[in-house]
């Protein structure tokens, strides 16, 4: 084996099965992730909210499961709700892609709450009090001066978070969903090469993910723009 | 405005922290007249920062009360029943900070204006105008739109003063306005500060200018250990100190 053979399969792969890569695995893969990011931002800020509410028992509940999602290998977790759902909610059986994308939207919720939590308290605690010294309720102390300032510590965590959850989708090839991984597999099977899918979809990632952090980047600096030096 | 009369009444205030092993305030009690400028002195850990944040309930304190415009405003309702909202109190008790705390995401006048058309509903231009004018008066009028990291630390003090008195309040309260800055600005606060209290302004200030305590204040009141243990003229304070605690810090400071 040498890297001129390589490129040569590689090539030889791409024409035969450039549809599994890009249009099958790569839709999967974009779902995955965009269900993820999506539910696990929602799940993610109601998670913070409970982490900082006045009720202690919301604040229990929200940082048992925190604790729990972040101390468990998400691997773990994935074959939990894939094969717990469906016994527990039997509408579930045999929707395994459902099961993956609720599992994975239930990891990112902790690591998103967290994120959410972190960046609100790291503003200037001065700030909340001049503003409840105008007068400010505390919910409009949140929305019009702590929130704002947050979002410019939450943005860049928040973007890293995506770019690991593009990537961690392909923990669903372990069930063979569709996604890309789920293709590297499938088409090392059906060629026993194994080498030349991998390059593959490590090409494919990285674009995914390069052009994600060109994206998050290019917002961050537009909020900074907000308040000129 | 300068009506006379009681504007707060404090009644053995206490805040302790740790159940009681530490005790911030231990019963202070004082009334604040209207068109006073009062000022409090002490050494650092006193309690004239806990004092002057429970006024408004910064902090919440552990016993006592705080009766502002006729409204015990440590209780839940007040003599009717009715349920006390300590925002439309603190709308009336304008407050600055050592650290100026100006929204660092709004311009100048943004800083002004928002809490009077959030919280009064005030027009966007009557807003506006009230700010301008408000700037104009310490000097900033040229600065509206700039943010607050564009300022020097004295602006930015002369801005955090002008934004509390966009709310008209009745009474400003000042937590170390000057502590801060840089030694060349703090001039520059303490005469909009001066100007304020000539213009008949209820003032309650913590600081340690005492050039100012004596200048400008009407009376002056000493805390140490949590607790008030001379208060008086400035004149009786600085020159004739009574509480061996007062004649030892005075002989520190001055």
């Amino acid at each position: 084996m040498n890297f001129s053979t390589i490129g040569q399969n590689i090539v030889r792969l791409l024409i035969k099965y450039w549809d599994k890569f890009l249009i099958t695995g790569l839709s999967y893969t974009l779902s995955l992730a965009a269900i993820t990011v999506f539910f696990g931002t929602i799940f993610g800020a109601l998670i913070a909210l409970m982490r900082m509410s006045r009720i202690p028992p919301l604040r229990w509940v929200s940082s048992v499961y925190t604790e729990i999602i972040r101390g468990t290998p998400m691997l773990l977790q994935l074959y939990l709700f894939y094969f717990g759902l469906p016994q527990l909610l039997p509408f579930l059986n045999r929707q395994q892609y459902a099961c993956v994308a609720i599992a994975l939207v239930c990891n990112s919720a902790a690591y998103v709450s967290e994120i959410i939590r972190s960046g609100i308290q790291a503003v200037d605690i001065g700030q909340t009090e001049a503003a409840r010294s105008l007068g400010f309720s505390q919910a409009q102390t949140m929305r019009y001066i702590v929130l704002p300032q947050a979002v410019k510590n939450i943005l860049p965590a928040l973007g890293n978070e995506f770019i690991m959850v593009t990537k961690d989708t392909s923990l669903a090839s372990t069930f063979f969903i569709g996604d890309l991984m789920t293709q590297v597999l499938l088409i090392k099977g059906a060629t026993y090469l194994p080498i030349e899918p991998l390059t593959i979809a490590a090409i494919i990632y990285f674009l995914l993910t390069f052009v994600l952090s060109k994206l998050v980047g290019l917002l961050e600096r537009r909020l900074r723009r907000g308040d000129i030096r | 405005m300068a009506t006379s009369g009681k504007l707060i009444e404090v009644r053995d205030l206490k805040k302790y922290y740790n159940g009681e092993a530490i005790k911030a305030l231990d019963g202070v009690s004082v009334d604040v007249n209207r068109g006073d400028v009062m000022v409090v002195i002490g050494p650092s850990g006193s309690g004239k920062s806990t004092f002057l944040r429970s006024l408004n309930l910064l902090e919440q304190p552990t016993s006592g009360s705080i009766v502002f415009e006729g409204v015990d405003i440590t209780k839940k309702t007040d003599a009717q029943g009715k349920r006390i909202n300590i925002d439309l109190h603190r709308q009336k008790m304008g407050m600055v900070f050592q650290h100026f705390n100006l929204f660092p995401h709004k311009t100048i006048l943004q800083n002004m204006t928002m809490a009077p058309i959030k919280l009064k509903g005030i027009s966007p231009a009557e807003a506006n105008e009230k700010a301008m004018a408000l700037l104009e008066r310490v000097g900033l009028a040229d600065r509206a739109g700039a943010y607050p990291i564009q300022l020097s630390g004295g602006q930015k003090q002369r801005v955090a003063i002008v934004r509390a008195l966009a709310m008209e309040p009745d009474v400003m309260l000042f937590d170390e306005p000057t502590s801060a800055l840089d030694p060349e600005m703090v001039g520059e606060v303490l005469d909009v500060m001066k100007k304020l209290a000539l213009e008949g302004m209820t003032m309650v200030v913590v600081t340690h200018e005492m050039g100012f305590a004596r200048e400008v204040g009407n009376r002056v009141l000493f805390m140490a250990d949590g607790k008030l243990l001379e208060e008086g003229t400035p004149d009786a304070i600085f020159n004739a100190p009574q509480n061996p605690r007062l004649q030892d810090f005075l002989s520190k400071v001055l």
